[in-house]
């Protein structure tokens, strides 16, 4: 255990901690109300691992719908997951057979940490693997206990869940502050919102990834250019 | 099939699902021992792209009907760059802006 990038990477999950407990209990009260007990709590967050898919499943499974729905529900909720690899390629294959589940326990927050850069001695390898388990160890317990104990919480945690929104707005914030270029920031933002006003919030995603990534090819000249100045 | 049967299987076609979205770009390029131009470039500057796309995707369910629709979000979040910009440690800016996130929606803007 490199007890360095262990600790660097307890302190910069610490935001997904907050969130992922509270955002699992959340859950795990959800499931212990339909009737679902620790064991598909704990099986269902270590299985699944996906937060809003999980909260899709729920609805589903007390409807009973059929499997084929389920799987193209499944995929559409996680497509965006699709563009988070392009960046971790090279770095994953140096992994060797932590790759997989590497690949495996890729969600939205480890992501979003894994493409943050770590100061120097720090071991990038070894941190990334302790930011991906500790996230799902956060993940696990709080759906676990939120289905234990949930009922119990004695202070309203309504908008608890927005340590993850913040999370998310600090590495924006760290990006534009860390690049010459804004350009790509900018795309996706843009992208995003014009896809949010097109398509919906329940579509806009794909289409707002897609796009991005098309006018970053586009404008591939313009960001090397000025990176390079 | 049993309730648990089918819970069980509902769990592993979910679990196939994710699994495969994010595996899908390193099957696509695992086999390659160089990566082509133009998905190194894409790798080194898509994160910043698809982090702002992934803000505007939490943000989506704001509406702007009500005050309390669209304020107590629009607030937290410029609090939370404001503060990052000023103090700079991660930290400070998420819980402050979620402290202030939870104040607004329960007390503030309650209905």
């Amino acid at each position: 255990m490199d007890k360095k990038a262990f600790r660097y990477a307890l302190v910069q999950t610490m935001p997904v901690m907050i969130g992922y407990l509270f955002v699992g209990a959340a859950f795990g009260l959800l499931l212990a109300d339909a009737g679902y007990g620790l064991p598909w709590a704990a099986g269902m967050a270590l299985i699944v691992y996906g937060g809003s898919l999980q909260f899709a499943l729920l609805p589903m499974i007390t409807a009973h719908t059929n499997l084929l729905t389920v799987a193209v529900m499944s995929l559409s909720i996680s497509s965006r997951q699709m563009f988070y690899g392009l960046s971790l390629i090279e770095r994953f294959k140096k992994m060797g057979k932590k790759a997989l589940y590497m690949i495996y326990s890729l969600c939205d927050e480890t992501y979003s940490v894994l493409i943050t850069d770590v100061p120097e001695g720090i071991d990038r390898q070894k941190f990334d693997f302790y930011v991906a388990a500790l996230d799902m160890c956060y993940w696990v317990s709080g759906c676990s206990l939120g289905n234990l104990f949930g009922a119990l919480i004695p202070f309203d945690t309504t908008g608890i869940d927005f340590a993850m929104i913040a999370l998310f707005v600090v590495i924006c914030t760290e990006q534009w502050i860390g690049s010459k270029n804004h350009l790509p920031a900018i795309t996706g933002m843009v992208c995003g919102v014009v896809s949010l006003i097109l398509f919906g919030a329940d579509s806009f995603i794909l289409p707002a990834l897609a796009s991005s990534m098309l006018v970053l090819m586009l404008v591939k000249n313009k960001v090397e250019v000025s990176e390079n100045e | 099939m049993s309730n648990n049967m089918y819970v069980i299987a509902v769990m592993l076609t979910a679990c196939a699902c994710n699994f495969f979205t994010r595996v899908f770009p390193f099957l696509l390029f695992s086999k390659s021992d160089k990566l082509p131009g133009f998905i190194q470039y894409l790798g080194k500057y898509l994160p910043p792209c698809v982090m702002a796309v992934l803000v505007v995707y939490c943000i989506k369910g704001i509406n702007f009907a009500s005050l309390a629709g669209f304020m107590p979000m629009l607030i937290s979040v410029v609090a939370v760059v404001l503060l990052h910009l000023w103090k700079r440690n991660n930290i400070i800016s998420i819980a402050g802006g979620t402290v202030l996130y939870m104040i607004l929606v329960q007390v503030v803007f309650a209905r």
